[in-house]
C-alpha cells in the first residue's frame, strides 16, 4: 500500500460514500454541541420532524453564553437564560447528554471533550465551534463546523465534505525555559500568517511538540484555525495513551487495549509526502506577544513593534497600519514595557489546570499592580475543583485576581466580562480580532505565565528575566 | 435556501484583509435562537460610533451604497469564528453576495449553505472593482453564477471558479440535508462495518 499521512488513514477510514463529482460523505464519530451554535439545529430537526440519529455520539455543554460570577439564575440577563434552557430542552427532548451548568462535569467545550475521554485518536470529531481544532491534539481529525452543518451531524451523522491538504509544521528540538507550547503556536502562525493554512489541515511534527504533554498539544491544535486551517493534530503517543487511561467515555479493560492497538497505527508512514511543509526550529522561539488585530501579528517579547514602510507588500503594509491604528502603537517601540489595564487568564487555549499552575507560579506572594483587573477563569469545574484542591484559587486571590466559574467569559465577551474601550488586555485566549474582548478593547495574546507577569508588573515584561 | 442565479448590483467596499466574523457579527448579538434579524448587528463596530451613532465615514451608511446586495473586501475574508451568524448577519442585511481574493474556509462552506455566493477573484481583479466601487459607487455590476462571471458595467468580465456540486445546489435551492438523508441506508451499512471491525 502507498504510504499514507495520518489526515490520510483518518479520512479513507471514515469516507462512507463518494459518489463522482459530489464532495465525500465523512463519517462523524463524535459531536460536541453547545448553548450558541445550536439552537437554530435543532429547530431544523424539529421542523422536518428529524430525530437526533446518534444520541450517543452526541455531547453537550454550556460555556460561550453564561456569566462566569457566581451570580444566581434569575439574575442572568435573559437572552443567556434562554439559550440555556433552550439547550437543556433540546438534549432533554432529543435524548442528548449535557453536561450541565448544574452538575459536575460543565466547562468549555474543548476542555470538557478531552477531560472526559470522550475525544479519541483516530476520530472525526466536529463542533459548531471553530476551535475544535484543539483535540486534534489526540490524533484525531477535529474541527469547527456552521450551524447547517451541526442540524447534519444531528440528523445523520455525516458531513458533505472535501478532503483537505495536508501541512506538516516540523519544529525540531526543545523548547527553552519560560517558552512555552503558546508561544510555539503564536511563532508558527506569525511565520505562516493568519490565512497560511486555508484549505489544509496541520500535522505538527518533531520533537518540539512530541516533547510536549497533552495540555500543550491542545493550545498548539486550538490554535491552527488561527493560522487559516481547519483541523491540526498530532500523531497519538505514549503520552496521549495515559492522559486517556481510565477517563470516564475511553474505552475500558480489554476494549481499551484494542483500542490502543489500533490507535498505534495511525500515525503518518514514514515516507509518506505532504502537500506543504515547513521547517524551524524550536531553540529560535521566544515568549511571543502580538502586537496587532490577527493572531499572526506577533513578536518575541524582547523584539520590536514593526514598522508599516518596511513592509514589502501594499497590502501588509496596510494591514500593519490599521491594526496599529487601533492598538495606539508605535512603530519601532518594544512590546516590552507596553502598560497593561487586565489581565485574563482563561479560555479553551490555556484554562487548563497545566496553564493555571504556569501562572499560580509566578504570581506566588506578588500582587497584581494597582489599576490592574485581573482575572482568572477555569476551563472546566474538574479544572476549577482540582485548582482548589491544590490551592491555586488562594495563591490567586490573595495576589488580587478574581477567582470566577468555568466558561468563554472575556475570550468572546459574549457575557458580562468585557473589556473596556482603550484598555489593553493581556489574554490568554486565541483571537486579538478589533473589539473581540470588547468593543475598542486592545487584546496582547501571550502565555500564562507572561499574562501572569504582566499583572504583577503592569505592564508586558519577559518571563524569563523574572 | 434561496436559489441563487444572478445578481445586479451596486458594490459595497470594504477595503481591508482579515475581515473577521467578530467583526462581521460581534459575540452579543449571538445570544438569539433564531435566524433571523441578525442584520441589524452586521458590521456593528464599523457601522457606529461609541455613543450609538452611525459612523459617516463607513460606506455602509453613505446613501449611495443603500440598497447594495454585494460587498467586496480584500483577502481571508470570514476569518476566525464558526460562527454562522456571520452568514445569517450579511443576509439578513441584503447581502446576496460577496466578492474577495480569499475566503477563510469555513466561512466560505456557511456561505454556500445559505444562498450566499462566495466569489473569489485574483486580488489585481479584486482591486480593479473595489476602486469602480469607490471612485463611482453608482455602477452596477452583474454576478451571474450559471456563467460563472462578474461583469462590470463597462462590459469587462471576471470568471471565477465554484465546485460544480455547490453550484448545482446554489442554483437549484437545495441543501446538503435531502442529500445526506436519502444515504442513511449506506451510513447504517457503514456502521455496521466499523462495528465488525471490517
Ligand atoms: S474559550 Fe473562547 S475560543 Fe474557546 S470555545 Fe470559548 S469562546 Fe471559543
Amino acid at each position: 500500500m502507498s504510504k499514507r499521512t495520518m489526515l490520510d488513514k483518518i479520512w479513507d477510514a471514515h469516507v462512507v460514500e463518494q459518489a463522482e463529482g459530489k464532495p465525500s460523505v465523512l463519517y462523524i464519530d463524535t459531536h460536541l454541541i453547545h448553548e450558541v451554535t445550536s439552537p437554530q439545529a435543532f429547530a431544523v430537526l424539529r421542523e422536518r420532524g428529524l430525530k437526533v440519529r446518534r444520541a450517543d455520539r452526541t455531547f453537550a455543554t454550556m460555556d460561550h453564553a453564561i456569566p462566569t460570577r457566581k451570580l444566581a439564575f434569575d439574575l442572568w440577563p435573559t437572552e443567556a437564560a434562554v439559550q440555556v434552557q433552550t439547550l437543556r430542552k433540546n438534549c432533554e427532548d432529543f435524548g442528548v447528554t449535557l453536561f450541565d451548568l448544574q452538575g459536575e462535569d460543565q466547562g468549555i467545550v474543548h476542555v470538557v471533550g478531552p477531560e472526559q475521554g470522550i475525544t479519541q485518536p483516530g476520530a472525526t470529531v466536529v463542533c459548531g465551534d471553530s476551535h475544535t481544532s484543539t483535540h486534534g491534539a489526540f490524533g484525531a481529525l477535529a474541527f469547527g463546523v456552521g450551524t447547517s452543518e451541526v442540524s447534519h451531524v444531528l440528523a445523520t451523522q455525516c458531513l458533505m465534505q472535501e478532503k483537505p491538504k495536508c501541512f506538516a509544521v516540523n519544529v525540531e528540538g526543545r523548547l527553552g525555559p519560560g517558552v512555552t507550547a503558546k508561544d510555539l503556536i503564536l511563532a508558527v502562525i506569525a511565520h505562516i500568517g493568519t490565512g497560511g493554512g486555508a484549505g489544509h489541515v496541520f500535522e505538527f511534527r518533531g520533537e518540539a511538540f512530541r516533547s510536549l504533554d497533552m495540555a500543550g498539544r491542545m493550545t498548539v491544535c486550538n490554535m491552527s484555525i488561527e493560522g487559516g486551517a481547519r483541523a491540526g493534530m498530532i500523531a497519538p503517543d505514549e503520552t496521549t495513551f495515559e492522559y486517556l487511561k481510565g477517563r470516564p467515555y475511553a474505552p475500558q479493560g480489554e476494549a481499551w487495549d484494542r483500542a490502543v492497538f489500533r490507535w498505534r497505527e495511525l500515525p503518518t508512514d514514514e515516507g509518506a509526502v505532504f502537500d506543504r511543509e515547513i521547517h524551524l526550529k524550536a531553540s529560535d522561539i521566544a515568549p511571543m506577544v502580538t502586537y496587532g488585530t490577527n493572531p499572526g501579528q506577533a513578536i518575541p517579547v524582547n523584539g520590536d513593534i514593526p514598522d508599516p514602510e518596511s513592509m514589502s507588500s501594499e497590502e501588509e503594509k496596510r494591514a500593519t497600519l490599521q491594526a496599529l491604528d487601533y492598538m495606539a502603537l508605535r512603530p519601532g517601540s518594544k512590546i516590552a514595557g507596553q502598560q497593561v489595564d487586565i489581565v485574563f487568564i482563561g479560555s479553551c487555549t490555556n484554562g487548563r489546570l497545566e496553564d493555571l499552575r504556569a501562572a499560580a507560579q509566578v504570581v506566588r506572594g506578588k500582587k497584581v499592580r494597582d489599576n490592574v483587573r485581573a482575572l482568572v477563569v477555569p476551563g472546566s469545574k474538574h479544572v476549577m475543583k482540582a485548582a482548589e484542591l491544590e490551592g491555586l484559587d488562594r495563591i490567586f486571590q490573595e495576589s488580587g485576581f478574581e477567582w470566577r466559574n468555568a466558561g468563554c467569559s472575556m475570550c468572546l465577551a459574549m457575557n458580562d466580562d468585557k473589556a473596556e474601550s482603550g484598555k489593553y488586555v493581556a489574554s490568554t485566549s486565541n483571537r486579538n480580532f478589533r473589539g473581540r474582548q470588547g468593543p475598542g478593547a486592545r487584546t496582547m495574546l501571550m502565555s500564562p505565565s507572561m499574562a501572569a507577569a504582566a499583572a504583577v508588573h503592569g505592564e508586558v515584561v519577559d518571563v524569563r528575566q523574572l | 435556501m434561496k436559489p441563487f442565479d444572478r445578481v445586479v448590483s451596486k458594490v459595497v467596499p470594504l477595503r481591508a484583509d482579515n475581515v473577521d466574523t467578530d467583526q462581521i457579527i460581534p459575540a452579543k448579538y449571538l445570544t438569539t435562537v433564531s435566524k433571523k434579524g441578525l442584520g441589524k448587528g452586521c458590521f456593528h463596530a464599523l457601522r457606529y460610533q461609541e455613543d450609538g451613532t452611525d459612523d459617516p465615514s463607513c460606506p455602509l451608511n453613505q446613501p449611495v451604497y443603500q440598497g447594495a446586495s454585494i460587498l467586496i473586501s480584500g483577502s481571508n475574508f470570514g476569518s476566525g469564528s464558526s460562527r454562522e451568524h456571520a452568514v445569517w448577519a450579511l443576509t439578513d442585511y441584503g447581502f446576496r453576495a460577496v466578492i474577495a481574493s480569499s475566503f477563510a474556509d469555513i466561512f466560505y462552506n456557511n456561505s454556500l449553505k445559505n444562498g450566499l455566493l462566495p466569489v473569489k477573484l485574483a486580488p489585481g481583479q479584486v482591486e480593479e472593482l473595489m476602486q469602480l466601487a469607490q471612485s463611482k459607487p453608482e455602477s452596477k455590476i452583474q454576478i451571474d453564477l450559471e456563467k460563472q462571471t462578474v461583469v462590470s458595467p463597462e462590459g469587462r468580465e471576471y470568471g471565477f471558479s465554484i465546485d460544480s456540486f455547490r453550484k448545482s445546489c446554489l442554483l437549484q435551492g437545495l441543501d446538503d440535508l435531502g442529500y445526506l438523508l436519502q444515504m442513511i441506508p449506506v451510513v447504517e451499512k457503514y456502521e455496521e462495518r466499523v462495528a465488525a471491525g471490517i
